[in-house]
């Protein structure tokens, strides 16, 4: 069971009465011939280091190996448990989606365990919204655990079909593949099609279009922890409109396309290089100064 | 186009904070220590491109050091890899090269010592990702990933060496995928790199060593 571009993926779900994330298991079972029990088992390791990677630097922050990040999730957590209780903007599922985002990316930046989702780069927007959903819904360890490979089914797509480096195509083939893969894996946890996954996905990549890969200093901290942060938000906005059945009319094999063919035309100061962007703001370089 | 696995996607695990600077360069290390005999007493690195300006905050150091002492890129000893490496009595250095231009742009030059004071020079590249490959043994440039199983067979470019390999192979039972020849010069010292879609049995190793022109073997396990 194998599938190129979403148009297949959609197909086999309909011809097999499967989920997302079943075909995409099935794949990786036959593909990558081996068994559900071991890939369970690594998806399983690979959940619990996510939910890691959120919580520890809540609980224990600390200063980023380049000096711009440290305690930006506490400091938000703290607040939202705090006076923010009443105040809250966000709410539960998206104001916790985007601390444990941010949360991630700290232990990240300070040398800490995480999974690449698709990169490090991206790395908080898929445990952010996953964790958020798994408090408020209270879904089944198995039930999230499954659901990663929906995520997965959609960055391969990116992968195999476009890019997910952002010296390619920009930070929105990082943090914009990394909440499509969150909006969809949103989408199939609430319930909804296939084919609504797919669109919370499209709906993503065409809402993060365009976005640049500006790394104050080089260093995978700033804006990207800030990125991850938005990420998460567009994530739950996109698939709330998919669920609700509000059509999306790109379908996302072209809007894969489209995000690739944008991403080749940012200038190369504004894919990783640093030589761009936030990267070149006055205050960045005189912060970065002392990275 | 080869197999992208889901944990291609989600993965690697790894400790940051760069895929390609914190991680590939773990996992380039990692494959270099893999081509000497330990246990090794010096490690020198010379850092170009990228590596050579962001390698500080990125923690490629201790994750290059990490990686010489067989640390995996999700293993969390990395950040403590300085401390570590002097307590095993390895003495170590970074050099960034900021002029060479010519390189990939995530590019280390790593030269080994072992205690026998056999020395090895093995320059990789972070292709992203965390996906790395080695690209020079010595003076003679090789592609390998480590992704397979695999045997690399130092040996005098003599006659008859691929035949004993492929023979020794054959008697495992063993399914090559891929089997390449680097060498310095004809007659000169060579690589042989095999790489098969099963695990290679550890016992190759003793019976390719049989052959007079083969100096050294060393098996590579995913």
């Amino acid at each position: 069971m194998d599938f190129k571009n979403a148009r297949e993926l959609l197909e086999l779900c309909e011809k097999h009465k499967m989920r997302i994330s079943d075909v995409m298991r099935q794949r990786e079972i036959e593909e990558g011939e081996t068994t559900g029990e071991a890939c369970d088992a690594r998806m399983k390791k690979a959940y619990k280091i996510m939910g890691e990677s959120a919580r520890g630097s809540i609980e224990k922050p600390g200063k980023s190996m380049g000096g711009l990040l440290g305690g930006e999730a506490a400091r938000l957590y703290g607040w939202q448990q705090g006076e923010g209780q009443a105040r809250s903007l966000c709410g539960s599922v998206l104001g916790r989606a985007v601390t444990y985002a941010m949360a991630v990316l700290e232990t990240n930046a300070s040398m800490g365990l995480i999974v690449a989702a698709p990169t490090a780069g991206s790395s908080g927007i898929v445990p952010g919204v996953m964790l958020a959903m798994e408090e408020q819904f209270d879904f089944t360890e198995q039930e999230m655990v499954q659901t990663l490979y929906n995520a997965g089914a959609v960055g391969y797509l990116a992968m195999r079909n476009a890019t997910v480096a952002g010296a390619v195509g920009g930070c929105q083939a990082e943090v914009g593949v990394a909440s499509a893969m969150a909006a969809s894996a949103a989408v199939e946890l609430l319930g909804g099609s296939p084919k609504a996954c797919l669109d919370a996905a499209s709906t993503v990549l065409m809402n993060l279009l365009g976005l640049v890969c500006d790394p104050v200093g080089g260093l995978v901290e700033y804006p990207c922890q800030n990125r991850n942060a938005a990420g998460a938000a567009v994530a739950l906005a996109s698939a709330e409109m998919a669920l609700a059945g509000v059509p999306q009319l790109i379908p996302l094999d072209e809007m894969i396309a489209v995000m690739y063919n944008v991403g080749r035309r940012i200038p190369a100061e504004l894919r990783e290089t640093a030589l761009g962007g936030c990267a070149t703001a006055p205050s960045a370089c005189e912060a970065c100064g002392k990275c | 186009m080869s197999f992208i696995s889901v944990f291609d996607v989600l993965g690697p695990n790894m400790i940051g904070p760069s895929s390609s600077h914190t991680a590939g360069a773990a996992r380039i290390a990692y494959l270099a220590q893999k081509m000497i005999a330990g246990p090794l007493v010096q490690v020198d690195f010379i850092l170009y491109g990228s590596f050579a300006r962001t390698y500080r905050g990125h923690g490629t150091d201790r994750a290059l050091l990490g990686g010489i002492m067989g640390f995996d890129t999700d293993d969390v000893r990395i950040r403590e890899s300085f401390a570590i490496a002097r307590e095993q009595g390895i003495a170590f250095s970074f050099t960034p090269d900021l002029k060479e231009n010519e390189v990939h742009p995530n590019t280390v030059d790593i030269h080994m010592m072992n205690k026998a004071g056999q020395e090895m020079r093995v320059r990789g590249e972070s292709l992203g990702g965390g996906k790395a490959r080695i690209c020079r043994i010595n003076q003679v440039e090789v592609d390998f990933t480590g992704e397979y199983s695999a045997a690399i067979v130092i040996h005098q470019d003599r006659p008859g060496v691929v035949a004993h390999i492929t023979s020794v192979l054959s008697r495992h039972g063993v399914n090559i995928a891929f089997m390449r020849l680097f060498r310095e010069g004809k007659g000169d010292i060579a690589y042989t790199i095999v790489e098969s879609d099963g695990r290679l049995p550890e016992a190759v190793a003793g019976e390719l060593r049989e052959n007079e022109n083969v100096h050294e073997v060393m098996i590579v396990q995913p």
